[in-house]
């Protein structure tokens, strides 16, 4: 239906609405570095829901309270009773709300990659200054950056906690700076993950299935058999089996080089040790630059 | 604006474009195939998203096998599928695609607000564009394509799915596109009638090889084939035949055959038109036997048309 003005009405000579006609634009052109800086700014607005209907707002800001409100308990808790060290150690918070972050990957991954490919935007993405490497880049960063606001936040919270109760300077600040590596690690991982299932799957549904069953099946299926070879006394098989679940995975690097407590059955008998930890830290490297190796050959065959 | 030199694609299983030469200038240009012909295969060769298996192309001057990003920054593509998220606006949607483009933050919004405008979007602009007819959706991918003020626009199909008064806006729309922004079009269809109407130049390419390229204006006039219908009087029992005679006599070409599956087309007489001169013969020879013109109109071509004559003429490709 078109929408034109509706006929000549008897309008006075000065009232009239003027066309002014099509005006060509002369001013800067910023290219494609600034193309891909506006994809990852509105990735990770769109991660948030901002930009977005407020529908679409409600899931990751309540998922954003629940990662932080526990953080707030505890610094509350410690600055009340005077406290010499918090309850939590930095590098233990993330695993313990790894299921508000996987439910997190889960929903925001497929909406950063899936929509694009569902409704069939990303030729008019290729079909601009960027290629392929500034698309992968920009949503891969922006669902990273997404995560560490989401895992880091918390910690700050911890930390600036700390401080007011007078824990030791020094001391918080390390392990706040070993929190921060641990769960950048962590948000480049799981979003490796949670974009490669959601790219691979243009349902979003499926999508969303997807990355909970990779992040949380796995995660149940280590721990199960974690629990096992520990009932059945082969400890040493404890930290082995960590490599096949994203979180055991994270929390083997942290155990070996980040000062953090073992979280697997076994405790100390099970921790994972250097050798086993630079097994585990090769194994995530190798996992993130897979991701990004997948989501550029995904993206080959979609240019048009 | 367009140069290419015997350039071809070739796939594992089927040559999508078999030694295309063309030079393409200034103005509407109507890229014309049926499916399948290598249209779209052209576009993405053009746009420097696909390598050609040999030979080269030009966009703008500039080489497409190196030069890719900064013709996108140069040209606008609307492509032929729905590529519109339901859940956002067209403002914020073509707001993000300008700066896509590379356009600075106000820039976008400012050339926005001008190119939804210009292609007849007002207050719906505000809502999701879920919510929108085919028609308007058409219009926001047009806008997307133009937002960022290229000097060529690709248009794969812009037509498909419009009914024919939002066919014709489109053209219009098309038309306006190169006289009123100075926006040089080269627009794919496999309708040749539609195209003859909105564009100067009209390329015509049949399984990746060049069948024609020609101004539009030789094409009609080489081209044309006229309807005519004609009452009966009582001096002609038989209206048609006598204009067969009349004409004949005239030395007009007639088409023997008649159309088939067409009411009435046994009392239809096709002609070529080879100028202005035959539809004045026409009516004068019409009026001079007494008969009533019912009707004398062009046909549209079919692209079937094209391929015959081209096998007829062996027309030189350039």
């Amino acid at each position: 239906m078109s929408t034109q003005a509706p006929g000549p009405v008897q309008a006075p000579e000065d009232s009239r609405i003027h066309n002014i006609g099509y005006r060509s634009y002369d001013g800067p052109r910023l290219g494609r570095a600034a193309a891909r800086q506006a994809l990852f700014s509105q990735s990770l607005r769109g991660a948030y829901g901002l930009g977005r209907s407020a529908k679409s707002k409600v899931l990751p800001m309540l998922l954003f309270a629940v990662m932080c409100v526990p953080a707030l308990i505890i610094v509350a808790v410690a600055v009340v009773t005077k406290a010499s060290k918090l309850s939590i150690e930095y590098t233990q918070y993330a695993v313990f709300l790894q299921m508000v972050i996987a439910i997190y990957v889960a929903s925001q991954a497929p909406q950063s990659v899936s929509r694009d490919l569902r409704f069939r935007t990303v030729p008019l993405y290729f079909a601009r200054p960027i290629e392929r490497a500034d698309y992968v880049l920009a949503k891969y960063g922006a669902m990273a950056s997404a995560l560490f606001l989401l895992t880091a936040s918390p910690l700050l919270i911890l930390w600036i906690g700390s401080l007011l109760a007078k824990m030791d300077f020094w001391e918080q600040t390390q392990m706040f700076g070993q929190g921060l590596v641990s769960v950048a690690l962590l948000s480049l991982l799981f979003g490796g993950i949670g974009l490669v299932m959601a790219a691979l799957t243009p349902r979003r549904g499926f999508g969303v299935a997807a990355v909970i069953a990779v992040l949380v099946i796995s995660y149940g299926a280590v721990t199960t058999l974690q629990g096992i070879a520990y009932g059945t006394e082969n400890v040493g098989a404890v930290k082995w089996i960590g490599l096949f679940s994203p979180i055991t995975l994270i929390g083997g690097v942290q155990d070996a080089f980040l000062g953090a407590p073992t979280q697997a059955p076994g405790g100390e008998a099970a921790a994972t040790g250097t050798a086993a930890g630079v097994v585990h830290l090769l194994v995530v490297l190798a996992l993130i630059a897979g991701s990004y190796a997948v989501l550029m050959r995904r993206y080959r065959k979609v240019g048009l | 604006m367009i140069a290419t030199e015997s350039l071809s694609k070739r796939f594992p299983r089927v040559t999508a474009l078999d030694r295309l030469s063309l030079d393409i200038g200034p103005g509407v240009t109507g890229l014309v195939g049926a499916n399948g012909a290598g249209k779209s295969t052209m576009i993405k060769i053009l746009l420097g998203l696909s390598p050609a298996t040999e030979g080269r192309a030009e966009v703008l001057g500039l080489d497409v096998a190196t030069s890719g990003p900064q013709i996108r920054e140069r040209v606008g593509y609307m492509p032929e599928h729905d590529c519109l998220p339901p859940d956002v606006s067209a403002t914020e949607f073509v707001v993000h695609m300008a700066r896509m483009s590379g356009l600075p933050a106000t820039a976008a919004r400012e050339r926005t607000a001008d190119t939804l405008r210009h292609v007849g979007l007002y207050e719906e602009r505000y809502r999701p564009m879920g919510g929108y007819s085919t028609g308007m959706k058409q219009r926001v991918k047009l806008a997307q394509a133009l937002v960022h003020d290229p000097q060529l626009v690709l248009l794969d199909e812009p037509t498909n799915g419009l009914d024919p008064v939002g066919r014709d806006d489109m053209l219009g729309l098309i038309r306006r596109v190169w006289t009123d922004f100075g926006i040089s079009v080269l627009v794919t269809s496999h309708l040749l009638g539609e195209l003859e109407r909105t564009c100067d130049h009209v390329v015509v390419i049949d399984g990746g090889r060049l069948l024609r390229s020609s101004s539009t204006s030789d094409f009609t006039r080489s081209t044309t084939t006229l309807a005519v219908e004609v009452t009966d009087s009582d001096a002609h029992p038989d209206g048609t035949e006598a204009l067969r005679a009349a004409l004949t006599a005239a030395g007009v070409a007639l088409h023997p055959g008649v159309e088939d599956g067409l009411p009435g087309a046994g009392h239809i007489l096709l002609l070529e038109a080879s100028g202005e001169e035959t539809y004045d013969l026409v009516r004068d020879t019409v009026a001079g036997l007494g008969l009533g013109l019912v009707r004398m109109e062009q046909r549209r071509h079919h692209i079937a048309e094209v391929f015959t004559t081209q096998q007829q003429e062996e027309v030189p490709a350039r």
